[in-house]
């Protein structure tokens, strides 16, 4: 685990490379085209996802069911969150941290490259795999993503291979794919700093990726047990959780939850070190609290592991449990909340440029504020026996998925933009796309609230027509949210082509991937980088490596 | 701090709290009509999370907003904005505040659960030692355990009089009730204005949630056990029950009236459908399942045939607000 010069690899000098585009459909082993994969592959299944979730607006715009059928709304559901999870938000994540995590801490690549590309081409297989469920007779999944029994224990078909059997496979595969994923994180980032990268003068980003793949590991094998006892009880007939055979369904949900509730932070802290990259570039400022916000990543991977019960505040929980896991929720807002002040402090008495990544990342902040004071609403007892399983629920969460983390994600596709592909992107087309997402991630998810507080039930096909007038705004909000991917497909296609050649260092950052060419080289570093200095200098003009000049030559 | 200071953020707070108090008062019009005991306990704590939350994003989201607008770089301005890397007061400060803040929510959220007293599934809890976990931050007034608790604020008569206790059952994709002295059966839930009431929850196959939106009151139902769940409604009028627990096929329309009606009334109801002969409710999953669907897009996938409609002695309103076409 140590990174091996590049002579060792003679191949790459001699032959002449195939046609640049090739590589992104090769079994490679280099991240950033592993990066590039995951990222793309990964966008493939946002727009499926989302054209699901605009067919259940559709659905949704009037209180009577009157578009789909009822089990295929409720598959339609089902697969919306799965996919939007499994296969957008932890690959493009996983994506993102491919192609920076090596660069920012000066390796050449990932400690398993190749356990790294196995697991990435796991994802398109679950992931089709996943998708043919439609096409089954006995149709997709219906009993919702988090596959409660005895709803998923059903199968009305009969069928040995049905819907929810194939959602368990993926699901179980999944599993098996993040925790290589995990697996070779945590290895890359104990072992393959630069010299002179201490824990704390690493950018948040990697502390961040770090704080989430240790949950990964420690919360995933739970999940992928649960899914295939589960799958046993589906398939093979045993009573883990089948409560006609004296099984315990509630076992179920806390197998779930326990992974599924850290898994949230999973998504969000690589997001929360997003901002925490973007902020000082473009408010010309350093970091505010540098090695408070480290630490309170990991203090949030370490909470996380003991909240899961909140999602079971109205489930089959005693009264002193619910009020010891209200405590430990109510503890995550401490460090996430000296986080957004972290950022707040940041741009305070900054010199702001409103480029297309400041513009996402500062309107995700906005939006995780929001999401931040319901979540800890959540948390509260008995508002959330009220709000338990409302829309109220899913208005909050979507703040978090799509009005943090999406947007989270825009901000660095942005911002990496040129490092990846070595092109500049339309900021008219980027300012568009946000403020078309902006006003339709709050017009979307916004009613979904006052919705929620009325009592409307998430998961619903028809609903009492009092709840109406929220659901039309909602709806209006997902078609306008749909049409904002628009330009920022347009603005990446036509930027990669043919956009104006990228400089190394577009924004004049700081950070080791800034000092190397765009798109970096094979291998990344000529010299490896000696670092001298913590990762958020701007202002101090003092460098960041020693060995500037040589880790850059051309071979 | 500077004079200049202080009159400064006390000219920010000063607005900000009135329009978080006035936000406060405004989200107790969010909710449905206070319809139980419960539901007045659960708004003040809404109302007070509301107060704490808009003055939170005032506060911070304001904050972000005059830095976006006053704090920008000029086209031409390339220099670097003043290398502040940190304050430990301020640091200090930002993370003893949210402390107490959280301390606070969670005592007032225990206290209120306490004073609910909805008896939450039990079977678990004589396991453990109950008390052990909250003394730490709180203190009850009273046990949680305390089986024979009643809502705060509720009426003497709920006080005084044992609760009326009634039969739930649930299964895919219809709710009936049964009331068990009288032995009458309903598709929907009639209760006593003003009086405790005690349910024995119960499913015959998935898991169901009881939830009235009016009582703001929600508890899961489990197979394999009988979950007990005690309210208490004040207000006489007709609410809604739904399924709030993912059921499959046919959940949304697993539905049912609450009435809340004066004593009177109630016995003469009881009284009056004693009487009458038992008949089959009406049945929105079943109706739909019997019927040719003729939805835009239809894939036919195979489901759970609904349990067939219950014979009650009161089977209820024909149809429901919400219905297939």
């Amino acid at each position: 685990m140590t990174n091996i010069p590049i002579e060792s690899i003679p191949v790459l000098g001699k032959n002449p490379l195939p046609p640049a585009w090739r590589k992104y459909f090769s079994f490679s082993t280099d991240h950033k085209v592993i990066g590039v994969q995951y990222l793309v592959t990964s966008f493939v299944f946002f727009l499926i996802g989302g054209l699901l979730s605009m067919v259940m607006r559709a659905e949704l715009i009037t209180p009577e069911s009157d578009l789909v059928d009822r089990s295929l709304y409720n598959s339609m559901f089902t697969m919306h969150g799965t996919i939007m999870i499994f296969l957008w938000i932890f690959p493009s994540l996983l994506g993102l941290a491919n192609f920076l995590v090596p660069l920012m801490i000066g390796a050449r690549d990932m400690a398993f490259p190749r356990l790294n590309a196995v697991a990435f081409w796991m994802v398109p297989v679950f992931g089709i795999l996943l998708m043919s469920s439609f096409f089954l007779p006995s149709g997709a999944s219906q009993s919702g993503w988090w596959a409660y029994p005895p709803v998923s224990l059903q199968n009305p078909s009969g069928d040995l291979i049905n819907g929810q059997v194939m959602w368990l496979l993926a699901v179980a595969i999944s599993g098996v794919a993040s925790i290589m994923g995990a697996v070779n994180f945590v290895t890359t980032i104990f072992k393959m700093r630069a010299p002179g990268m201490t824990f704390f003068r690493m950018p948040i980003f990697v502390w961040t990726v770090l704080s989430a793949q240790l949950i990964q590991l420690v919360g995933l094998p739970a999940l992928t047990a649960g899914a295939v006892m589960l799958l046993l009880d589906l398939t093979l007939g045993t009573s883990f959780f089948n409560p006609e055979k004296g099984g315990n369904p509630l076992l179920y949900q806390h197998f779930f939850w326990f992974y599924s509730h850290p898994a949230v932070y999973v998504m969000v802290l690589p997001i929360f070190g997003v901002f925490s990259e973007i902020l000082p570039v473009y408010a010309r400022k350093p970091l505010f609290g540098y090695r408070v916000v480290a630490i309170s990543s990991i203090t949030i991977s370490v909470v996380s592991l003991l909240v899961w019960v909140h999602h079971m505040f109205a489930s089959g929980t005693p009264g002193w449990m619910r009020m010891f896991f209200m405590a430990t929720t109510m503890c995550v807002a401490v460090p996430t909340g000296v986080k957004i002040f972290a950022w707040t402090a940041t741009i305070w008495r900054g010199k702001l440029r409103m480029d297309t990544p400041m513009l996402f990342a500062l309107g995700a902040i906005l939006m995780f504020l929001f999401a931040g004071i319901t979540g800890v609403m959540l948390g509260s007892v008995p508002f959330d026996i009220h709000v338990n399983n409302t829309y109220f629920v899913v208005g909050h969460f979507h703040y978090i998925v799509y009005g943090t983390i999406t947007m989270g994600m825009f901000a660095a596709l942005y911002h990496w933009f040129p490092k990846i592909t070595g092109r500049m992107y339309y900021e008219g087309l980027g300012k568009l796309h946000f403020w078309l997402a902006f006003i339709g991630t709050n017009l979307n998810f916004f009613p979904m609230h006052p919705a929620g507080l009325m009592g409307m039930p998430r998961r619903v096909s028809s609903y009492d027509p009092e709840y109406a007038f929220w659901n039309v705004l909602a709806s209006l909000g997902g078609f306008l949210l749909g049409m904002s991917t628009l330009p920022f497909i347009l603005n990446m296609v036509s930027s990669w082509v043919q956009g104006k050649k990228a400089p190394a260092n577009p924004w004049r950052a700081i950070g080791l991937e800034w000092l190397v060419s765009s798109p970096p080289p094979v291998e990344n570093f000529e010299e490896i980088p000696v670092v001298i200095a913590e990762p958020y200098g701007y202002g101090k003009s003092e460098p960041l490596v020693s060995n500037a000049a040589a880790m850059t030559q051309e071979a | 701090m500077k004079l200049r200071t202080v009159l400064t953020l006390a000219a920010i707070a000063i607005p900000i709290t009135l329009i978080s108090l006035w936000m406060g008062q405004q989200a107790y019009s969010w909710m449905p009509p206070q319809a139980s005991a419960e539901s007045k306990l659960i708004d003040d704590l809404f109302s007070f999370l509301v107060i704490l939350g808009t003055f939170i994003f005032l506060g911070v989201g304001g904050t972000i907003i005059y830095s976006i607008i006053f704090y920008r770089a000029g086209k031409y301005d390339f220099s670097d904005g003043p290398p502040i890397e940190g304050n430990v007061t301020l640091e200090v400060v930002w993370t003893i505040i949210p402390v107490f803040l959280v301390i606070w929510i969670a005592g007032y959220s225990y206290h209120v659960y306490s004073q609910m007293a909805i008896r939450e599934p039990m079977e678990i809890v004589h396991l453990h030692n109950p008390m052990e976990m909250e003394s730490a931050y709180a203190a009850p007034e009273k046990n949680l355990d305390t089986q024979e608790n009643v809502t705060k604020g509720a009426p003497e008569s709920a006080v005084v009089l044992p609760p009326e206790e009634i039969e739930v059952h649930s299964r895919q994709w219809v709710w009936e009730f049964r009331y068990p002295e009288q032995n009458v059966t309903s598709t929907e839930l009639h209760l006593p204005v003003d009086r405790r009431v005690r349910l024995a929850l119960q499913t015959e196959d998935v898991l169901h949630g009881f939830y009235i939106p009016a009582f703001r009151l929600k508890q899961d139902i489990i197979p394999n056990r009988t979950i007990d769940f005690e309210f208490t409604p004040i207000r006489i009028g007709k609410y809604r029950l739904e399924d709030s627990q993912f059921s499959g096929t046919y959940f949304a329309v697993m539905q049912a009236d609450v009435l809340v009606e004066s004593p009177d009334d109630y016995k003469q109801w009881l009284a009056q459908a004693a009487n009458r002969e038992p008949s089959a409710a009406y049945n929105q999953a079943a109706s739909e399942y019997s019927r040719f669907s003729d939805k835009a897009i239809k894939p036919g996938w195979p489901t759970i045939v609904p349990a067939p409609a219950p014979l009650v002695n009161q089977p209820g309103a024909t149809s429901l607000k919400t219905y297939s076409q």
